[in-house]
C-alpha cells in the first residue's frame, strides 16, 4: 500500500510534467529569428512526398543531332556531379556519361551519342545487388545508395551497358548534393538532385545542339511521350527486354 | 598410426605454420593497402573489375563445396573406404570456405560494411542468398564433422552427412549462378555453368583433399595403401574427365549461338593469354597430363603420380576460371551488334588486364589461410584417416 506521502509526490510530479510539456511546446512555437521557429527547424529534416510512381522519368536522344566531336553533355555531368578527380590510368575512372562514336564496317555510317545508364524498368543491377544499395526509384530513376554499397561490383557484371563505374581512389572537394565515395559504385542518376527541383538534367540543358530530349513517358500530353509514341526509336539491346528509360533515334 | 599431425613433426608443423601464416598476413596486408588506397592499386578497373582475387575465392568456395565429396561418398552412399576420411574431408570443407569468403571480402570496395552485407539482404541476389547459404554450410558440416567424431552420436551422423551432401549442391549452384544468369554477358547466361561448377567442384575439392591427405600421412611417415590410393585416383580421374565434358558442352554450346562465335573465337583462338591458358594451362596442364597420370600405366609407375595429377588438376581449375572470369571481362559488351565502336571509356577495345602485388598476395594469402587454418585443427584434433585394410579386404569393401 501506498503511503499518503507518495501519492503527493506522484501527483505533483504529474502537473510538473503536464506544465513543462505545454511549456516546451509554447518555446517550440516561440521564434528562434525572425521568420525560423523550432517546429521549422524540425519539419526541415522530414522526407518529402517522395518520387511519385505516376511518372516515369525518360530521355530520348537523337543522333542525328549529336555531333561526334561534341562532348558539351561529358563536361556538363562532370561539372554537376563533381566528377573531378584525376585518375593514372583511364580505365579507373569515373564516366557517368560517355560519347560513343559507331561505325558500320559494311556500309561505312557512322553515328556519334551519349551512352548513360538507361534506367531500365527491370534494372538486372538492382535485381543482383546483394545489399539492396543499387535501387529504383519510384519515378523509374536508377540510383546507388552509397550508405550500404559494399563495392562488390556484382551490379557492373549484371549491367548490359558498362554504365556503372567502380570510385577507384579517394575523393575530394565533392558536391554536398551528389556524395560518391571511394570503393563505391555509381552511375547516372539522371542529376536526381536537379529533377526534384524541377530542372533538367544537366547533360540535357548542356546539350548546344537540343539532341537530348527529357521527359515524363508516362504523360502522354509530354513532348517525350509523345514522340516516343510517333517515331521510331530504338531500345540499345532492346532483345533483353529491359523497357529502358532512355531511347534513340536514328540508329 | 597416429590420428593427429605427428607430434614426433614438431618441427616441420611449425615451419609449415610459420609459411602458411606468413603467406597469409601477405594476403591481409595486400588487402589492407588497397583497402587504403583504393582500387586504383589493383590491376582491375571499370571494364575488368572481378579480377585474380575473384579467381582464387571462387576456386576455394567451388572447392570447399567439393572436398565434402569424400566424406559423402561415405556417409550417404555407404562406401566404406571413404568413411575414415570423412572429418578430414569436412574439416577442409570448412577452412576452404573460410579462406574463400576471407578473399573475397577483403577485395571488397568496402570490406569495413561486412555487417552490411549481413544485415541488409535482396533476395533476388544470388550474392544474396550467399548470406543463408555459407553461414548454413559452416553450421551443418561442423555439426557433421561432430557427429562423424563423437561415437555416441555417430547415429546421427548419415542424416546431418546427407542435409550437408544437398546444402553443398544447392551453394554451388549458387555459385554457377552468380554467372549463370547474367544476362548481359556472352561468357555467361547458361544454364550449364550451375551443374559445370558442380562437377568442377568433385575434381578440385578431391584434388585438394589428396594433396592435404598425402601431407598428413607424409608428416606422419606413413603411406596410403596403394589399392586406396588406386581408387581414390581413379575417382579424380572419372571427376576430371566429367569436368572436360561439361567444359565441351559450355563451349559448343556458346559457339552454336550465332551471336557468340566472337566471344569464343576470342577465348579460344585469339584473344592473347586466353587461348594459351584455356589449351594450355586447363586442357593440357590440367585434363590431359593428370588423366595421363592416373591411368596410364607407365605414367603410374612415376612417383607420386596421383599428387602430380592433383596439383595439375588445381592448377587447371585455377587457368580455367582466369578465362571464364577474367576473359568473360575483357571481352567487351556487344551492345550494338555490327558496329564499330570507339569511346573515351574502351567500348569495344579488348581489356587488358594485368594483377598488381597487392592483388596476387590477396590471392595467394587465401590458400595460405585454407592451410594453416587446416593445419592447426590437425595438430590438435584426430583428423588423419586411418585404414584398416585387412578388414575392408575381408568383407569386400576395398572395391565395392
Amino acid at each position: 500500500m501506498k503511503e499518503p506521502q507518495d501519492l503527493i509526490d506522484n501527483k505533483s510530479r504529474r502537473n510538473f510534467v503536464g506544465t513543462a510539456a505545454i511549456a516546451g511546446a509554447g518555446l517550440g512555437t516561440l521564434a528562434l529569428a525572425p521568420g525560423l521557429q523550432l517546429i521549422q527547424v524540425s519539419e526541415a529534416n522530414t522526407p518529402s512526398a517522395g518520387a511519385s510512381s505516376k511518372v516515369r522519368w525518360g530521355m530520348l536522344i537523337d543522333t542525328t543531332k549529336c555531333a561526334s566531336g561534341c562532348d558539351a553533355c561529358v563536361k556538363a555531368c562532370a561539372t554537376e556531379n563533381g566528377i573531378n578527380e584525376t585518375v593514372k590510368d583511364p580505365r579507373q575512372g569515373s564516366q557517368w556519361i560517355r560519347k560513343i562514336d559507331l561505325k558500320n564496317p559494311k556500309t561505312g555510317q557512322e553515328h556519334s551519342l551519349p551512352m548513360l545508364c538507361q534506367h531500365c524498368e527491370h534494372p538486372p543491377c538492382v535485381d543482383v545487388c546483394p545489399t539492396g544499395a543499387s535501387m529504383k526509384r519510384a519515378d523509374g530513376i536508377v540510383l546507388v545508395d552509397r550508405h550500404i554499397c559494399i563495392g562488390c561490383r556484382y551490379c557492373m557484371l549484371a549491367c548490359p551497358y558498362k554504365a556503372r563505374s567502380l570510385v577507384h581512389q579517394p575523393l575530394t572537394a565533392q558536391n554536398p548534393e551528389v556524395p560518391r565515395g571511394q570503393g563505391c559504385v555509381e552511375a547516372c542518376t539522371f542529376c536526381v538532385q536537379r529533377v526534384d527541383k524541377g530542372m533538367l538534367p544537366a547533360c540535357v540543358e548542356s546539350c548546344p545542339e537540343g539532341a537530348m530530349l527529357f521527359g515524363d513517358l508516362n504523360d502522354p500530353n509530354s513532348e517525350i511521350a509523345q514522340r516516343v509514341a510517333k517515331e521510331k526509336t530504338t531500345q540499345v539491346r532492346g532483345d533483353l527486354n529491359l523497357n529502358l528509360g532512355v531511347r534513340y533515334q536514328g540508329i | 598410426m597416429q590420428t593427429e599431425m605427428s607430434k614426433q613433426s614438431g618441427q616441420s608443423f611449425y615451419g609449415m605454420a610459420a609459411i602458411g601464416g606468413l603467406i597469409s598476413l601477405l594476403g591481409v596486408a595486400g588487402a589492407f593497402y588497397m583497402e587504403h588506397h583504393g582500387h586504383q592499386v589493383s590491376g582491375m578497373n571499370n571494364q575488368t573489375f572481378w579480377g585474380l582475387p575473384h579467381v582464387f575465392a571462387i576456386f576455394l568456395i567451388v572447392a570447399a563445396s567439393g572436398v565434402l565429396n569424400v566424406a559423402s561418398i561415405g556417409t550417404v552412399f555407404g562406401k566404406k573406404v571413404y568413411k575414415p576420411r570423412g572429418p578430414l574431408s569436412g574439416l577442409l570443407a570448412i577452412t576452404f570456405l573460410a579462406a574463400g569468403l576471407f578473399v573475397i571480402m577483403l577485395d571488397l570496395g568496402r570490406a569495413d560494411r561486412l555487417i552490411i552485407a549481413m544485415t541488409h539482404v535482396n533476395w533476388t541476389s544470388v550474392f544474396g542468398w550467399n548470406m543463408v547459404l555459407y553461414p548454413v554450410f559452416f553450421g551443418l558440416v561442423g555439426l557433421y564433422v561432430w557427429l562423424l567424431m563423437e561415437r555416441r552420436m555417430y547415429a546421427y551422423a548419415k542424416t546431418a552427412g546427407v542435409a550437408a551432401f544437398i546444402w553443398r549442391l544447392v551453394m554451388t549452384t549458387g555459385t554457377g549462378s552468380i554467372f549463370g544468369f547474367v544476362v548481359a554477358r556472352q561468357a555467361y547466361n547458361s544454364a550449364v555453368i550451375a551443374p559445370m561448377f558442380i562437377i568442377m567442384s568433385f575434381a578440385w575439392g578431391l584434388a585438394a583433399f589428396l594433396i592435404f591427405q598425402r601431407l598428413m600421412f607424409g608428416c606422419n611417415n606413413t603411406e596410403l595403401h596403394p589399392q586406396v590410393r588406386e581408387r581414390l585416383n581413379n575417382l579424380l580421374g572419372t571427376f576430371i574427365a566429367a569436368v572436360f565434358y561439361f567444359v565441351v558442352v559450355y563451349h559448343l554450346t556458346n559457339i552454336y549461338f550465332a551471336k557468340q562465335t566472337g566471344f569464343e573465337q576470342f577465348i579460344l583462338l585469339n584473344g592473347g593469354i586466353f587461348p594459351k591458358l584455356f589449351w594450355g594451362g586447363y586442357l593440357v596442364l590440367g585434363t590431359i597430363i593428370p588423366m595421363l597420370l592416373l591411368y596410364l600405366p607407365s605414367f603410374q609407375r612415376i612417383q607420386g603420380a596421383g599428387i602430380i595429377a592433383s596439383v595439375l588438376t588445381i592448377i587447371g581449375g585455377l587457368c580455367f576460371l582466369y578465362v571464364f572470369i577474367i576473359g568473360g571481362q575483357a571481352y567487351p559488351l556487344d551492345m550494338f551488334p555490327g558496329m564499330e565502336l570507339k569511346s573515351t571509356f574502351f567500348d569495344g577495345h579488348i581489356d587488358n588486364y594485368v594483377p598488381s602485388t597487392p592483388e596476387i598476395l590477396l590471392s595467394i594469402g587465401g590458400f595460405g589461410v585454407a592451410f594453416t587454418l587446416t593445419l592447426i585443427v590437425t595438430r590438435v584434433l584426430p583428423f588423419v584417416p586411418q585404414d584398416d585394410v585387412a578388414k575392408l579386404q575381408a568383407s569386400g569393401a576395398l572395391h565395392d
